[in-house]
């Protein structure tokens, strides 16, 4: 039952293809070409001299402790942050999903913040939480809970996971919500009729068919947490205090942009295209097979 | 309708290029100009290149902002790239080594002014200021405008609840933390602080003991200089604001700027920080000017010799090339060379230094301002001078300033290990030997990158 459609000559389906070619061309392999490229470099920051160094780039990222250590952050960092916004999403669509008065002002008020720019967002719990401006930072002082994440390594990442997660839990909320409606009742009642409780139901019949969905909300998350969080960590923490906020692409705007070691930075970033590409692989070869749809 | 609109669009997008090299002609040679100062700062800059624009017909510069010193110098380095590069930028004093070091991206200063015979006297400026920003054989490379030197600044206020002389502030180390402990005892939550701690307590604190930040006279002797900074002075003063950070006497206000906030919103009773703050001090500090406290840098008193000068910070203009493969035209160079003149100025010098504390950065400028009472009028705006001059401007190779290639980088490491340090993540020895270890592959790294 296959459709084959038969062209006359290479021309048509050559124009047909032409936008997305050009497209992926233009703003997909001509800068990771000039990545990879300046990744075997190393040149000074104006440009005028370079001179080719093979793998030595990659080598010296590789073996560069501070590397490997934000590495490490950045996979605890992401897991914190999809975990996170998944869990408290899912709470909240599953509360949002019962009748309840007023339930479309709630939702509307739980989509608003995935309307906030990422930097904004940061600015917001910046002036929330800066331990000499911010509310709840003077109220945490003045209970006599020293907070001042500029100085605690482990205050600044709990900050700037907590900033990342609540940005994304309404993009979250949308699709779960989108997907605890399309759960048919009749499931749902079959099962109350059989005597089974709330939670029982929730999760032997509710959750297992949310699983789609979350999966692909997993994927999306990760590379959330992975490449979209700069702009929280820039504004909130710099990577800092030391570098208890550095995750690996914060790591290769600092060597990139502001100490202008583009060697360095572009093999960083080839390594982490590289580890995309894997775990978008894995991830879809295997994982998905025991999604159950 | 559609064709046809976009036809047009079409047609003014391919006559517009045509047009504009022809409008030049006729009209005044304009020359671009990046800058990295932000409100107030920014405005008063921006009035002295209207004066300029004002005072002839021939040469138009156009400032724009453009975020940060650090982002600044990114920007400028990456439009160069594009060959898009400003005619002028400011670059703070850490990006001197990386443009000393920039070859054809920039045009040297000394080569600008023979090739356009624009005379600018530069025995009238300070020689901690020129010096920073020549060859070692005294060629200028860029031009000197709104230099600073950090000081130190204190809320009266708080030094009267605590029951200290509002118009001392305290001379040596001792003495802060001293003051800090009464102060702390009167209920004040932050007692000391600092804004650029690297600068502040590292950089200028080597150069008042005449202690070697680095090797060949902190890198004016070369491009194989290695970080000295784990010395047992530096050490030794690291240990000092650990224990103030335990004893809850220091704060650590963030890196960079970030520490200003603190002091300006009334919150921090003594703050480390850029004479260039006065002027946001003055407007922002609850109780404005009255309030407003200032001493020079405090030093150990029973280290040998200290306290000698401190070092100029603050920023200098850079006349760029336009990219790789592209020169200036000699009406270009004409016009910013014009501009530099202007700006040298004593008047100019002397308005500039009045309005924001910056350094008046030529003698001239300094007896200018001194003759009109502004000193006798403005206890403190001379602080910053005479702390240059400290130890009778005899000025040594520690003294003279720093020039390391890829510095940002290394300041950055040095908050980092500071910051571990002060949340007792390590010892002070540690961080410094961290430090210096780190900061050196930096310098090594650039030295590869810039001999090729």
């Amino acid at each position: 039952m296959q459709k084959k459609v038969i062209f006359k000559g290479w021309v048509l389906p050559v124009a047909l293809l032409l936008p997305q070619l050009v497209i992926t061309g233009v703003f997909f392999f001509w800068p990771a070409g000039q990545a990879v490229y300046q990744s075997f470099l190393r040149e000074d920051a104006f440009g005028l001299s370079s001179q080719f160094v093979g793998f030595e780039n990659f080598a010296d990222v590789l073996t560069d402790p501070t590397w490997l250590d934000a590495a490490g952050r950045t996979v605890l960092f992401s897991s914190a942050v999809a975990g996170l916004a998944l869990a408290v999403a899912l709470f909240l669509a599953v509360q949002a999903d019962k009748h309840i008065r007023g339930a479309d002002t709630y939702k509307t008020l739980l989509i608003w913040p995935y309307a906030v720019a990422p930097a904004v967002a940061a600015v917001l719990w910046l002036f929330m939480f800066h331990p000499n401006i911010g509310l709840f930072g003077r109220m945490l002082n003045g209970l006599g809970i020293p907070w001042d994440y500029k100085l605690n390594g482990g205050q600044a990442m709990l900050l700037v996971i907590l900033a990342s997660a609540w940005k994304q839990v309404s993009y979250n909320f949308i699709f779960f919500l989108a997907g605890l409606q399309s759960i048919p009742k009749s499931v749902l009642e079959a099962a109350a009729i059989d005597g089974a409780r709330p939670m029982r139901r929730f999760w032997t019949v509710v959750f297992p068919l949310l699983t789609p969905t979350a999966f692909f909300l997993l994927v999306v998350n990760l590379v959330y947490a992975f490449f979209d969080t700069f702009g929280v960590i820039h504004s909130l923490t710099q990577g800092g205090p030391g570098k208890a906020t550095e995750t690996l692409i914060y790591r290769v705007y600092t060597d990139g942009v502001m100490n202008l070691n583009l060697g360095s930075s572009a093999a960083q970033s080839v390594i982490l295209m590289i580890l995309v590409i894997a775990l978008t692989v894995v991830q879809f070869r295997y994982i998905e097979r025991k999604v159950h749809y | 309708m559609l064709r046809r609109t976009f036809g047009k669009a079409a047609l003014a997008a391919s006559v517009a290029p045509i047009a504009a090299p022809a409008l030049a002609q006729g009209g005044p040679v304009e020359v671009q100009f990046w800058h990295g100062l932000p409100q107030p700062l920014g405005g008063q800059l921006e009035a002295i290149v209207q004066a300029f624009n004002e005072s002839q017909q021939r040469f138009r510069v156009v400032p724009s902002f453009r975020g940060s010193y650090p982002e600044t110098m990114v920007a400028a380095i990456a439009a160069f790239r594009a060959g898009t590069a400003p005619h002028i930028v400011q670059m703070f004093e850490v990006g001197t080594g990386t443009m000393m070091a920039a070859g054809r991206a920039i045009k040297p200063l000394h080569e600008l002014l023979s090739e356009t015979g624009v005379q600018i006297n530069f025995d009238d400026y300070l020689p901690a200021v020129r010096g920073y920003y020549s060859l070692a054989d005294g060629r200028m490379m860029g031009m000197p405008f709104n230099s600073s030197t950090a000081i130190m600044f204190y809320n009266k206020d708080m030094f009267r609840r605590a029951g200290l002389n509002p118009d001392q502030g305290p001379r040596t180390w001792a003495e802060v933390r001293q003051f800090a402990q009464r102060i702390r005892a009167a209920g004040i939550e932050v007692p000391s602080t600092t804004a650029w701690p690297t600068w502040t307590q590292v950089e200028q604190f080597s150069a008042l003991h005449n202690t070697p930040l680095a090797t060949l006279d902190n890198g004016f002797g070369g491009l194989n200089a290695e970080l000295r900074v784990n010395n047992p002075l530096m050490v030794r003063h690291i240990n000092t604001l650990m224990e103030m950070g335990r004893e809850g006497t220091f704060r650590w206000g963030g890196r960079d700027a970030a520490g200003d906030a603190i002091f300006a919103s009334g919150q921090a009773a003594m703050t480390f920080a850029s004479s260039g703050a006065r002027s946001r001090f003055e407007r922002e500090l609850p109780g404005g000017v009255q309030n407003l406290g200032a001493a020079m840098l405090p030093f150990y008193d029973d280290v040998n010799g200290a306290p000698l000068n401190s070092i100029i910070g603050g920023a200098a203009f850079w006349a760029m090339n336009r990219g790789p493969n592209a020169t200036r035209s000699a009406d270009e160079n004409r016009a910013i060379a014009e501009f530099y003149r202007f700006i040298s100025q004593p008047q100019v010098a002397a308005r500039w230094h009045t309005e924001t504390g910056f350094l008046p950065v030529t003698r001239t400028a300094f007896e200018q301002v001194r003759a009109t009472g502004f000193y006798t009028q403005n206890p403190g705006a001379d602080i910053p001078i005479q702390q240059l001059l400290r130890g009778g401007g005899q000025m040594t190779g520690n003294t003279r300033g720093i020039r390391l290639g890829g510095f940002v980088e290394i300041r950055t490491i040095m908050q980092e290990e500071m910051e571990r340090a002060l949340q007792g993540q390590q010892t002070a020895q540690a961080a410094m030997d961290n430090s210096v270890q780190r900061g050196n592959v930096v310098l090594r790294n650039f030295e590869r990158a810039n001999r090729g």
